[in-house]
């Protein structure tokens, strides 16, 4: 029994969960029918969907930017890249004499997410063929990235009259909002392609120790293309979400600090910021903690803006709780103990 | 070995690239005659100290020029003096930035400690605090915020920039605490602060800010290269553990500079309060990124060791003078300062990687 | 230095230290006197880190006591050492090239006005002992400026300029040339004369013999002896640093010998003609024949490794061709290697071995996987199968593969790296230092499967420190010295003894590699020289204790 119970607590997965379930308690203590769903119009609504819909974006970024860290590396640059795609498509669909059509909008999406393509490739090719440091080489994008979108909008909020491309943000399919559903894609795909596929064990192999890999042969060069890619990609898919959400690409605000709560929500989820070990799952639960946290607030009636004051406190407990100087410090405490139990067993 | 210590039997040969670089650097130059001002030239533009340094000193010059040329009225005194006013608040952040980045690290806090400074500041003196008590507050308040910064990355190994991170949502957050508007700033003494002009002759003037931020940009020259926690600075970028293995401050000092880049954040916060002369709690988004790649442009290497507090203004007044002369143009939206600095900050960082690459 | 020297400036006496799982010295005596060289000899794992260590107060003793000048002394730290006047200079210099050649000279203890550092005052001083070293150098330029020579040099000047009582080099030479070798030690000789006790770390023989005026060799943690340099023979040294450790495997021996490799060209499987890299190994020629067991033989730093990893496509040749199964090939990547079935396996095994935070299948099948490619997942079932087979097969314990490989025992994490090579079914396998710092029982095993890949046909280049463990392997026996190949001989009437005067005296007054072993065997040094690739490898890392108890027979 109290094995088990061990067990359940060494899990990486245990305190990012236990986080979410004290969020979700506190908010039912506040708000009692906090769990309630109810369907309205064949929609799905309630507080719990509030929360899915919303952190939607954060979650769709955080699982590229699980990838990213897992192999040492970061990409500040993703709220940049969503403030793109969402003028890219925003521009494109402004600039076409249907912006109505459903070929338009197809055709809005894909460009946004092509450009993001690039500008993925761009990250990896500064980090895996420059070598540049992740956090400086994704910095520069992050830096002009805003400046790029400002240009495409031209220093306008492009606001789009367009139903199919608001249906990207807060439609519903068989009841569930679509910006979930695209979530659960992007993290299935993810999860699915780096588990199916030799990609998931290159990605830590690298992470986890560099040199090894490269004389097992694995080519981390590509590898990393691949992944600063891939989380530029789900930078765009969420600057998608975000911009049909308000029909309106804001190139200063979309996705503004979304970086830092993906980075947030992996760490979170139990990923270490030195690469290695990722766990997608963990993400998830992370990215649920966040918009949890977010709800939160405001339920519980502390004025919405003061979020960032709590995250400040998340962050700081997740690093310090994940710090080798906490971890030996707890240990020593631990060896005392047991040392303590020793003496008390021997004494009996 | 030999070749070097033969180098006197072998006139034209200078003993060391560093000869005859600005003195600024190590203190006084050393000494070495110029005997061959060519190599010399080339050697001081390759060097990872002097290298970008030059380049961006070329820059501003060139820039510079581009506008005199192209515009009519951009060559005067005043519109050089007005880049200082305009940009007192930066240069007072980027110096904060050189300490830090010198040791390798990076402070993603200070655009966000900028507006808690000036919420505060505002907030206090709408309550009818005196600006003689609100701004020692300030600076105290977010030096202290440094110093818990510092610890955390010190003591508890978090990387800099997830500390800094941190601290740079507190500090927003607590903006937005305090109001989630724009307060404006009436106290007589404070706007008086603020918009008083310093005439220099000429029909020339400068701003209270001006000579602050010249203040604390000379102060930190000297902390820098002239006493051992300076040196340690760069001892701490050049090799923590050589340092250590020296016997040098590391770990106070690897605090310290935390604590420096928060008063620094926090004077500019209120230098930049004199420049708006209210406060608002989604101002100053992005600025940690203007003050890294000022930084970065005034050739201070982002893994630290090199660099030097003028490089900094320098780049500051680099970014200062792509802004003014896109506000000439008149055509050119203010957009294009993001991708220029983007582009800058890029061409710098690959010339950091060239000029260090050579060397190894 | 043949009168009784005056009492010793420090004396070690029965000094003990473990880490856990191993001890790292028992038991060690050692003294060092005013004006005199000390050398301290030993292979990997000999202790010689670890008591420099000790000395210096890097680690703390477990047992026995320090004496410095008379005094008991107990150090909690290397600043404290360096106050008592023991200076060290490490072998990657522990400078900071960003700085001035004086700051880094003087920097800790700068001369100070009013808060601010006086430059001139430090300038001047740093000049000073600058030129007591008799180096022109100007104090203001940066020390990332100058040679690795001169920053050795500046090292020292830091050192001395405590008024160092004992100055230890620790690897001082092994990068610089034949010219700064000799200005340095003319700066030993100098700071000899002043009566400062110098310890002096090489893996170059000839330099211990040119410098030396003591020696203390060590041997796993233990001390061998104390000897003057001039009364010890090189072959007796290097005898005494290598030991000699006797297993039971003699059967194994005769049938190596047994084995007839057909020598014509056509089996060739690899040729390396002139294979060579600046700095690692000078150009060298090695023939290895499909099912062929090669062994290199030679000291620490004499190259072996550094050849090895021309071969497994680790590091880029920049001299030679490389020949695999008749084609001329270029490796510039270990991928490429692998491609042609070449497999290295590393003799670091923490760092450039196993992937720790993975599994033991993730790691077994790692480079098969890689040679796949992204898309073609090797089947899961088909991975668990490859991991049953080669943990049965190696006996790799605990048998679970879904274990953590950090988690495992040194001798099981590289049985480990040897089942991700054998998964590649190689052609040619090689093996850097595959039975260092595990226990005998996994040893012998390890020894048991390259003899019986060998007859299946593969190819292998073995490296090992144990000249009875490459005798009893091996088909061939190639011998480096000095980044050079000195012998290339057939395992035919090859002993330690003969092996022995090869790596400590073998001859490269010619080019040609000898061939035969009775002109090897007589061939006397012109120069003894060497080279060490791995600063840490001299300390017993914690993962080198073994507990296979599967292993043992």
């Amino acid at each position: 029994m109290s094995a088990l119970l061990a067990r359940i607590v060494a899990h990486r997965l245990f305190w990012p969960v236990v986080m979410l379930v004290v969020l979700l308690v506190i908010n039912l203590v506040a708000f009692p029918g906090f769990f309630t769903i109810s369907v309205r119009d064949g929609h799905l609504f309630g507080s719990l969907i509030d929360i899915l819909r919303n952190g939607a974006p954060t979650l769709i970024i955080a699982v590229g930017m699980t990838l990213v860290i897992a192999t040492r590396g970061i990409d500040l640059s993703v709220g940049a890249v969503a403030a793109i795609s969402g003028a890219v498509a925003c521009s494109i669909i402004l600039g076409s004499p249907e912006p109505g059509s459903l070929a338009t909008v197809a055709v809005a999406v894909t460009v946004a997410l092509v450009i993001s393509l690039v500008l993925g490739v761009w990250n990896g090719f500064l980090v895996a063929v420059i070598g540049i440091q992740p956090i400086i080489a994704t910095l520069i994008l992050m830096t002009a990235g805003r400046g790029v979108a400002m240009l495409i909008t031209e220093g306008q909020i492009l606001t789009v009259n367009s139903p199919p491309f608001k249906f990207l943000g807060s439609g519903f399919w068989f009841g569930v909002p679509i910006a979930v559903i695209i979530a659960a894609v992007v993290f299935g795909v993810a999860a699915l392609v780096t588990r199916r596929t030799a990609l998931g064990m290159f990605i830590e192999s690298v992470g986890i120790n560099p040199e090894a890999s490269r004389q097992s042969g694995v080519r981390a060069r590509g590898l990393l293309v691949v992944v600063y890619t891939f989380c530029a990609f789900c930078a765009a898919i969420a600057g998608l979400i975000l911009t049909a959400n308000t029909a309106a690409a804001d190139a200063n605000n979309t996705g503004l600090f979304i970086e830092l709560d993906a980075i947030l929500a992996v760490v979170i989820g139990g990923t270490s910021l030195a690469g290695g070990r990722y766990s997608l799952l963990g993400t998830l639960v992370g990215a649920l903690v966040i918009q949890t946290l977010v709800t939160t607030v405001y339920t519980v009636g502390i004025p919405p803006i003061a979020t960032m004051v709590f995250k400040a406190a998340v962050v700081t407990v997740v690093c310090l709780l994940q710090s080798p100087t906490t971890a030996e410090a707890f240990s020593g405490f631990r060896r005392r103990l047991a040392i303590r139990a020793g003496k008390g067993a021997a004494a009996s | 070995m030999t070749k070097l210590i033969d180098a006197p039997a072998r006139p034209g040969r200078p003993a060391g690239p560093g000869r005859g670089g600005p003195a600024g650097g190590t203190g006084p130059g050393g000494g070495g005659t110029r005997r061959n001002v060519g190599s010399g030239i080339r050697n001081l533009m390759t060097s990872p100290k002097y290298g970008p340094v030059m380049v961006t000193a070329v820059l501003f010059v060139a820039v510079f020029v581009i506008g005199g040329v192209r515009y009519r009225g951009f060559f005067s005194g005043q519109v050089f003096l007005n880049l200082l006013v305009d940009n007192s608040y930066l240069i007072v952040l980027a110096v904060g930035m050189t300490f830090v980045i010198l040791t390798g690290g990076i402070d993603l806090s200070v655009g966000a400690v900028v507006a808690l400074s000036g919420m505060i500041a505002a907030s206090l003196l709408q309550t009818g605090w005196s600006p003689g008590a609100v701004i020692p507050l300030i600076l105290v308040l977010t030096s202290v915020l440094g110093l818990l910064v510092g610890l955390m990355i010190h003591v508890f190994k978090v990387q800099p920039f997830i500390a800094t991170l941190a601290a740079m949502f507190l500090a927003r957050g607590l903006c937005y605490v305090i109001s989630q508007s724009s307060i404006a700033i009436t106290d007589p003494t404070f706007v008086q602060l603020a918009v008083a002009r310093i005439p220099l002759g000429g029909g020339l003037s400068i701003t209270a800010s001006v000579i602050i931020a010249l203040v604390v940009v000379a102060l930190a020259v000297w902390v820098l290269h002239a006493t051992r926690f300076g040196r340690t600075v760069y001892a701490i970028g050049g090799g923590e553990t050589s340092g250590l293995l020296m016997g040098l401050p590391v770990a106070r000092t690897k605090v310290l500079v935390y604590v420096i880049s928060g008063f620094c954040s926090g004077l500019a916060g209120v230098l930049f309060t004199f420049y708006t002369l209210s406060g608002y709690p989604l101002t100053a988004i992005g600025t940690e990124l203007d003050a890294i790649a000022a930084v970065v442009i005034g050739g201070t290497l982002l893994t630290g060791g090199y660099g030097f507090v003028l490089g900094s203004v320098l780049g500051v007044l680099v970014l200062g003078v792509i802004q003014t002369i896109i506000t000439f143009e008149g055509t050119l939206s203010s957009w294009w300062t993001r991708i220029f600095i983007g582009v800058l900050l890029l061409v710098f960082i690959i010339l950091q990687k060239v000029l260090t690459a050579r060397r190894r | 230095m043949n009168q009784a020297p005056p009492a010793p400036v420090v004396e070690m006496r029965d000094i003990s230290i473990s880490f856990p799982g191993v001890k790292a010295l028992d038991g060690v005596d050692f003294r060092m006197f005013p004006g005199e060289v000390h050398s301290l000899m030993g292979e990997n794992g000999a202790g010689k880190s670890t008591l420099i260590k000790a000395l210096t107060g890097v680690y703390g003793i477990d047992a026995g006591t320090i004496t410095l000048a008379g005094d008991r002394v107990s150090f909690s730290g290397p600043a404290q050492a360096q106050a008592a006047g023991i200076s060290t200079v490490y072998q990657e210099v522990n400078l900071l090239p960003n700085l001035s050649v004086a700051e880094n000279i003087m920097l800790g203890r700068e001369p100070r006005r009013l808060g601010s550092i006086g430059w001139r005052a430090m300038r001047r001083r740093a000049a000073e002992l600058l030129a007591g070293l008799n180096l022109d150098i100007d104090p203001g330029s940066l020390l990332g400026d100058h040679s690795l020579a001169v920053q050795q040099l500046v090292a020292i000047a830091r050192a001395i300029d405590v008024q160092a009582k004992v100055l230890i080099l620790d690897e001082p030479t092994s990068s610089l040339d034949a010219d700064e070798v000799a200005e340095l030690f003319r700066v030993i000789r100098s700071l000899k004369e002043q009566g400062v006790a110098i310890l002096f770390v090489s893996h170059f023989l000839d330099q211990v013999y040119e410098i030396c005026d003591r020696l203390t060799v060590l041997r796993n943690g233990k001390l061998v002896g104390e000897y003057l340099v001039d009364e010890l023979l090189r072959i007796d040294l290097v005898q005494k640093m290598i030991g000699k450790e006797l297993t039971t495997l003699d059967d194994l021996e005769q049938r190596a010998r047994s084995v007839v490799v057909d020598d014509s060209d056509a089996a060739v499987f690899v040729n390396a003609a002139g294979l060579g890299r600046r700095g690692a190994i000078n150009p060298a020629d090695l023939p290895i024949a499909a099912g062929e067991v090669v062994g290199l033989a030679g000291l620490l730093g004499s190259g072996r490794t550094e050849f090895a990893r021309l071969l497994g496509g680790i590091d880029r040749a920049d001299a030679g061709e490389l020949t695999i199964g008749g084609r001329p090939t270029k490796l510039r990547t270990p991928r490429q290697a692998i491609a042609h079935r070449i497999a290295f396996s590393s003799e670091n095994r923490r760092d450039e071995g196993i992937v720790g935070d993975l599994t033991v299948r993730d790691n077994i099948v790692l480079a098969l996987q890689a040679d796949r490619g992204w898309f073609r997942p090797i089947p899961k079932k088909r991975q668990d199968e490859l991991a049953q087979s080669y943990i049965q097969a190696l006996n790799i314990r605990p048998g679970n593969p879904d274990a953590l490989v950090r988690n495992l025992s040194g001798g099981n994490q590289q049985k480990v790296l040897l089942a991700r090579w054998l998964a590649i079914a190689p052609r040619l396998l090689i093996l850097d230092e595959p039975t260092r710092g595990i226990d005998i029982g996994a040893k012998a095993e390890i020894q048991k499967l390259v003899f019986n890949l060998a007859e299946n046909g593969m190819s292998v280049l073995f490296i090992s420190a144990e000249l009875e463990e490459v005798l009893r392997l091996s088909h061939r026996i190639v011998v480096l010295r000095d980044r050079h190949v000195v012998a290339d001989l057939e395992n035919d009437g090859l002993t330690v003894d003969s092996l022995l005067a090869l790596i400590a005296d073998g001859s490269v007054e010619s080019d040609e590699p000898v061939r035969d072993v009775a002109a090897a065997a007589s061939v006397t040094a012109a120069s003894v020289t060497g080279h060490t690739e791995d600063p840490t490898a001299d300390h017993p890392a914690p993962t080198t204790a073994d507990h296979t108890e599967g292993g043992r027979r």
